[in-house]
């Protein structure tokens, strides 16, 4: 039955997108060329068409156009096995972060990552996925965060930061216009970030609070492939956004998050949402291009910018960090490849969250290092997924560097105006 | 020469049937399969971003331009010598004017066809080696893959042959070759002549709505 599940999910989930892409492939190999994975282990098992070779047997057997025909004269791939589902799983989950370089090389313009995705639904109704991506999914529906930070662990945190920054935060606010979610590696790693925002939304007269009912947009379902878990997710943070009638929810430093509350959410939950979603990098950049954030200083270290997939490439969200990092930083340089064919950190889609891939994601991470390297003498890198930070920050221990990375948000929060100045300003001003 | 009035009669028209409802039938069988209308609010338009897709993507990418050059002169070279010669080709011409489209179009001459010839050969040499011959094609090429390639160079051959349209029977064979190559196409991975649209424009519509077109 495992494998049936799978046949069925992968017949239901090809639609004239992936079917077309399925249908537009020449097996040309150009996408091994653009893969972190391929290129770092050099199998030729990790050519990205090949990761998703279930699908692609079961479109041919059962959906493709003359399928029937085919069938009939012996002319379509077998069905496919739990054996082969297994021996697959290394190939679609460990192996593949969605990251969708591999589009951007292909002559037919194939969305191999779309279809990586689609493979791995099925892969879901099969039962066939890497513990560590399961146990997240778990801790994620049960707790509410797939790291298990619990509501009371949320607002000790809050608490903390709230105290440090000197600036009240309150929870739950009803009626505030924006809603701040976090990613879990945030929570559990970074969460000065909610002090910088506290900083950043006190300057420029933001309305805002964070729910202690959805408070992590991380969805552990978008990047398994597990619809069911990814819709539960999306609709906690509906829920709370509509109970609290905020105008807007604002997408945190975090790839996957953005990808599954902007352009997923309305399709998960099958209504286009009562709120805006807006990417912090984005709300950041329209803050100062209206003047509302006021900085003093820049950084004078020679910085440079990691992309995350999501935010950029998939996302849409190219020039605004680069607008932000402009006017904090006086030694920002662009690695090879900056922008939209940026390399991926190795951890993303759910990689980083499976302790099986942590070998491929180490190695992965070479391809980065060389970008970075080929830039001489960095002294630090900024980025804006918190996700691809500890990613980053796991491999540079592993591989001996010495390079502190940064969050743009906290980045641009240590540059801020202080209070003072802002005061004497307005004296000035009155006088 | 019976097997001749056949070849350039019955099976012409058989396989350009074959050709034309077989390309019909498998565009219209994708499409059917629809879409989900998208909720998200898009950043930009769809269609902008479809139709710049299709352009980008007929372009290679900077970013990988010294990883792929193999490919990207061999396919280049093959496409456009096979576009050449198949529009302008002075025979071609005439028989499409004749069977098929009722006008025509200055040839090229005689010259610039044996290079375009010569481009295109070179150039499916190029990619059926380098999928023998590179592990990686050999891991994700098929029984297709292999069979396309070979269809199309003895198609290109006989039409060298058939040149100087001085012998009937070579002509003949170009012509049956052509027509073998229509009637495998639309069941085959040939059909990226066509579909090509469909998986750039697609991703256009996805992507183009987040402001984006990878």
């Amino acid at each position: 039955m495992t494998a049936a599940n799978a046949v069925q999910t992968f017949i239901d989930t090809v639609d004239a997108a992936a079917a077309s892409y399925m249908e537009a492939c020449v097996h040309c190999g150009q996408c091994a060329r653009a893969c972190h994975f391929y290129e770092t282990n050099n199998d030729p098992r990790l050519t990205p068409i090949y990761k998703i070779e279930p699908l692609i047997k079961t479109y041919k057997r059962h959906k493709a156009p003359f399928a029937s025909l085919r069938r009939a004269l012996g002319l379509v791939p077998a069905e496919i096995t739990e054996d082969e589902l297994n021996e697959w799983s290394e190939l679609v989950y460990d192996t593949c972060t969605m990251c969708g370089r591999c589009t951007l090389v292909c002559p037919m313009g194939i969305d191999v990552a779309a279809l990586v995705r689609k493979t791995r639904e099925g892969f879901v109704a099969a039962g066939i996925v890497p513990e560590g991506l399961t146990g997240a999914a778990q801790r994620a529906l049960d707790i509410g965060s797939p790291l298990g930070i619990k509501p009371e662990t949320l607002r000790k945190i809050v608490d903390e930061q709230s105290q440090e920054v000197g600036i009240p935060i309150e929870l739950d606010k009803v009626g505030a216009d924006y809603l701040v979610v976090l990613s879990a590696m945030e929570l559990l790693n970074f969460y000065e970030v909610i002090g910088a925002l506290a900083r950043i939304f006190k300057q420029a007269g933001v309305s805002w609070t964070i729910s202690t009912e959805a408070y992590e947009a991380t969805n552990i379902g978008i990047q398994m492939g597990d619809k069911e878990v990814a819709r539960t997710l999306v609709g906690r943070i509906v829920d709370a956004a509509e109970k609290l009638k905020v105008k807007y929810v604002i997408s945190p430093e975090c790839g996957h998050a953005y990808t599954a509350l902007k352009w997923e959410g309305p399709n998960l939950v099958g209504r286009p949402y009562d709120f805006k979603v807006v990417h912090i990098l984005e709300f950041l950049d329209q803050l100062q291009r209206e003047g509302k954030i006021r900085t003093k200083g820049k950084d004078t270290r020679r910085v440079t910018y990691h992309d995350p997939c999501q935010i950029v490439r998939r996302g849409g969200v190219v020039k605004q960090p680069r607008a932000i990092l402009d006017t904090v930083s006086d030694g920002f340089v662009e690695m090879s490849h900056a922008g939209v064919a940026n390399i991926c950190c190795g951890g993303g889609g759910g990689v980083s969250s499976n302790p099986r891939a942590e070998d491929y994601r180490l190695r992965a991470f070479a391809s980065k290092k060389k970008q970075i390297d080929d830039l001489g003498d960095i002294e630090a890198l900024v980025t804006s997924c918190a996700n691809c930070r500890n990613v980053i920050e796991e491999a540079i221990d592993e591989y001996g560097m010495e390079l502190p990375v940064i969050g743009l948000v906290e980045l641009l929060a240590d540059y801020l105006e202080p209070e003072s100045d802002a005061g004497e300003k307005a004296k000035l001003a009155e006088a | 020469m019976i097997i001749v009035e056949i070849i350039e009669g019955p099976l012409w028209y058989l396989a350009a049937t074959v050709f034309v409802v077989g390309v019909l039938w498998r565009i219209i069988g994708i499409l059917r399969l629809g879409r989900r209308t998208d909720l998200s609010v898009p950043r930009a338009a769809a269609i902008p971003g479809a139709v710049k897709a299709l352009f980008r993507h007929l372009l290679p990418h900077h970013s990988f331009y010294n990883k792929t050059k193999l490919h990207l002169f061999a396919g280049y070279l093959f496409h456009i010598g096979l576009f050449v010669v198949l529009f302008f080709a002075a025979p071609h011409i005439a028989f499409l004017e004749e069977r098929v489209l009722g006008f025509g179009w200055e040839a090229m001459p005689r010259w610039a066809f044996i290079v375009s010839a010569q481009a295109a050969f070179a150039g499916l040499i190029l990619l059926w080696f380098r999928r023998i011959a590179d592990p990686t094609m050999r891991q994700i090429s098929d029984a297709d893959d292999h069979v396309g390639s070979w269809l199309t160079f003895i198609a290109m051959l006989t039409g060298c042959l058939a040149l100087q349209e001085s012998n009937v029977s070579l002509r003949a064979l170009h012509m049956l070759s052509v027509e073998i190559w229509l009637i495998y196409f639309p069941f085959s991975r040939l059909m990226h002549a066509f579909t090509f649209v469909l998986s750039r424009g697609y991703t256009g519509i996805i992507y183009g709505r987040r402001g984006v077109t990878p």
